[in-house]
This record gives C-alpha cells, sequence and structure tokens, in this order.
C-alpha cells in the first residue's frame, strides 16, 4: 500500500518541523487527506501508526487529527467550478486507481461537466498534506 | 505543509549516482539515450534504475517495451523491473490516456511519484528529462541537488541555440554537466565539441545516426544489437567506469 510511502512522509516532515522549531513534545497533528486521491482513513490511520517511531519522544503523546478536505476543481476554459461528485467521477477502477496514486491524473480521468474539457484548475482536495502541529 | 518534501531524498537515498539526461529541443533523442543508457548499465551488471520524467510527453516505456499495468505496492510503490531495469513512469498509472498537465500539475506529479517510489539499492538513476528549461527540469534540480547532467545535442544549429541555453542555465544553478555527447551524428563535425568547449564541459563523443534503431524500439534484444546502443555502450563506460 503506498499509503505507508505517504505516512512516512507526515512523520518525517513532522520530526523535521519539530526539530527546526525546537518543539521537543508535538501534541497535536492534522493531516489533510484531500478527496481526490482517495486513501482509506483507517489504512492511513494504521500507517501512521505503524511508520511512528516507537521511541520517538517527540511523538510519544501526539494526538493525530485526519480531516478530509472535498475536492474543488474550476474549469479554465468556462470558469465553471466544480465538484468531484459533479464531475461524474471516475468511470472505470482503473481510472479511480491512477488518481489515488498521483491525484493530477484527474486531468486525464475527468471533465468539466459543463464544458467536457480537461483543462481545470485543483482548487482543493488535492492529496495529503499538514494543516497544523502543536508542540511545546 | 506538503510532507512529500521531506521524503524525496530519503526515497533516492539508495541510488549511488543520479544522472539527468537533458538538451534544449525535442526529437534529438534523449529519450533512447537515457533508455540505452540505462539497459547498457543493467548489461554491465550495475543495478540501474530509469525514470521518465517528461510527464506529458513518456515514450520510454516504449523504448524498452515496458510492459502495462500498475506497479506493485508495498510501502510505497516498486518500480517494475523491465530488461534488467528498475522503471518508473507517468504511463505506469496513466496508462494510454493522455495527461494534459500544466505548471504547478507537472510538479505535483513529479513530486508524488518521487515521493511514493521506492527503488532500493542502485547504482545509478537515470532521470529522462523533457527537452527544454521547464518544469521538470527545474525541479530535477531544485529536488535532486546531487543531480549530474548528461546534455544531449547535434550538429544542428537549430539544437545548438537550445542547449547553449540549457548549459548556461545549467552552470549557473551550478548543477553538475558531466558532459555532452553528440547524437544522431552522420559525418565527422566539430560543432557539438565546439560547443561543449565553449562552456567548458567534456565532449564525450558522437551517437551514430542509426538507421536499424527504429525498428529495434520496443525491444530491448534489438536494441542491444544496434550500432547505436554500441556507442552508448562505450558512453557508459566513460560516465559510469
Amino acid at each position: 500500500m503506498h499509503e505507508f510511502a505517504l505516512a512516512d512522509a507526515v512523520i518525517r516532515s513532522a520530526l523535521e518541523f519539530a526539530e527546526q522549531g525546537g518543539i521537543a513534545r508535538i501534541t497535536k497533528l492534522v493531516v489533510r487527506i484531500g478527496e481526490l486521491q482517495t486513501i482509506a482513513r483507517e489504512v492511513f490511520d494504521y500507517a501512521l501508526k505503524e511508520i511512528m517511531p516507537a521511541a520517538e519522544p517527540r511523538l510519544a503523546e501526539a494526538v493525530i487529527v485526519l480531516e478530509t478536505e472535498p475536492a474543488r476543481f474550476r474549469c479554465r476554459p468556462c470558469a465553471h467550478e466544480f465538484t468531484l461528485a459533479e464531475s461524474g467521477g471516475p468511470k472505470e477502477a482503473e481510472d479511480a486507481e491512477a488518481m489515488h496514486f498521483i491525484p493530477e491524473l484527474a486531468h486525464a480521468c475527468l471533465r468539466c461537466p459543463r464544458c467536457q474539457s480537461p483543462d481545470f484548475e485543483l482548487l482543493e482536495g488535492r492529496g495529503v498534506s499538514i494543516a497544523s502541529i502543536e508542540g511545546e | 505543509m506538503d510532507p512529500r518534501l521531506s521524503v524525496v531524498g530519503a526515497r533516492l537515498a539508495g541510488a549511488a549516482r543520479i544522472l539527468g539526461v537533458t538538451g534544449g529541443k525535442g526529437g534529438i533523442g534523449k529519450s533512447c539515450v537515457a533508455s540505452a543508457l540505462a539497459l547498457a548499465l543493467a548489461r554491465a551488471g550495475r543495478r540501474c534504475g530509469l525514470l521518465d520524467l517528461d510527464l506529458t510527453g513518456p515514450t520510454d516505456h516504449v523504448i524498452l517495451g515496458a510492459p502495462a499495468g500498475f506497479p506493485e505496492e508495498a510501502h510505497g510503490v516498486e518500480p517494475p523491473l523491465c530488461s534488467g531495469v528498475r522503471f518508473m513512469s507517468l504511463t505506469c498509472f496513466a496508462g494510454e490516456r493522455p495527461a494534459p498537465l500544466r505548471g504547478a500539475d507537472v510538479t505535483n506529479a513529479l513530486l508524488e511519484i518521487l515521493a511514493i517510489t521506492r527503488w532500493g539499492e542502485l547504482d545509478a538513476l537515470i532521470i529522462d528529462l523533457p527537452p527544454g528549461l521547464g518544469d521538470a527540469a527545474m525541479d530535477c534540480v531544485r529536488l535532486i541537488p546531487r543531480a549530474e547532467y548528461l546534455v544531449v545535442a547535434n550538429a544542428s544549429r537549430v539544437v545548438q541555440e537550445t542547449v547553449r541555453r540549457n548549459l548556461r542555465l545549467l552552470t549557473e544553478m551550478k548543477a553538475p554537466v558531466r558532459g555532452v555527447v553528440e547524437n544522431m551524428a552522420r559525418s565527422g563535425s566539430d560543432e557539438v565539441r565546439r560547443l561543449a568547449a565553449e562552456h567548458g564541459a567534456p565532449f564525450l563523443g558522437s551517437l551514430p545516426f542509426d538507421e536499424t534503431l527504429e525498428p529495434a524500439i520496443g525491444s530491448a534484444e534489438r536494441l542491444a544489437r544496434t550500432p547505436f546502443f554500441a556507442a552508448v555502450s562505450a558512453l557508459r563506460k566513460t560516465l559510469f567506469p
């Protein structure tokens, strides 16, 4: 599962942030999961816990919150704004799988529901990002 | 905060050397050189990876005849082995669908590939870059600071005009240029050698225009029997002794 690779990136990034900010103990880590990447929360949560170094004191008491961010798009040719559901979503299982690995493949798999263009901006809800880190 | 930036270095840590194959213009054979170089490394017993970063016009899978299909997942994605080469491309995910990507999309897709691909231990990772000085080339310099570069040129003045800009930019960005190679050489000419000398880069020789190359596309076995491949194998010895 490539969720482990993304969870690994989140943990490394949080520890880097703590290192640079002089944070001895991370108390809360809010991770945003974009709807477009269709990452299963329970898989990602499991991956985070598996990846987290057991002996890492900076993360020992961290509360991890996973938030889902809905995907929003804006078509460049016709300026129409739409959601993933309004686009009709991926047509085939392979389309969903492609966007799961590389969310930018939305441009290969989705179309603007108004003008059918593949030329749209992804405004929100792409993939995994760190929304906030709290610590002391 | 983008967590992927924290993991790129770790994903590539197992690659002893990383070589970007670049050039100013499309159609000068960068992908053939990159693919053949990766194949030459594998045939010399080296552990080699090939990453096609020409996201909107990928072709390395065609050149090597890489099988279609999603890669295996194991705490990330494992580049499939193709004729001895660990291979990764957007086509592993997109298949035959066209992927129209603009600037930020290119950077995001490239970063995602770098963040999730587990290359393991490699003697060399060859990166096939798209022509010119666009997002992928700039991101390669930014995200993989230890990458070295091989610049592909030919005797055409049109090509040299673009390659000259490439060399100037790489030099300005302090990206190490291992050398310039002339591709599709038809007769003895010194233009590419002079171009390399102008920029203080080693001239690494000429790869012949080879009419047997096109029929060999798609088969590593046939590719390996071409005079072009023999010349690339000599280039491999220079770059990776």
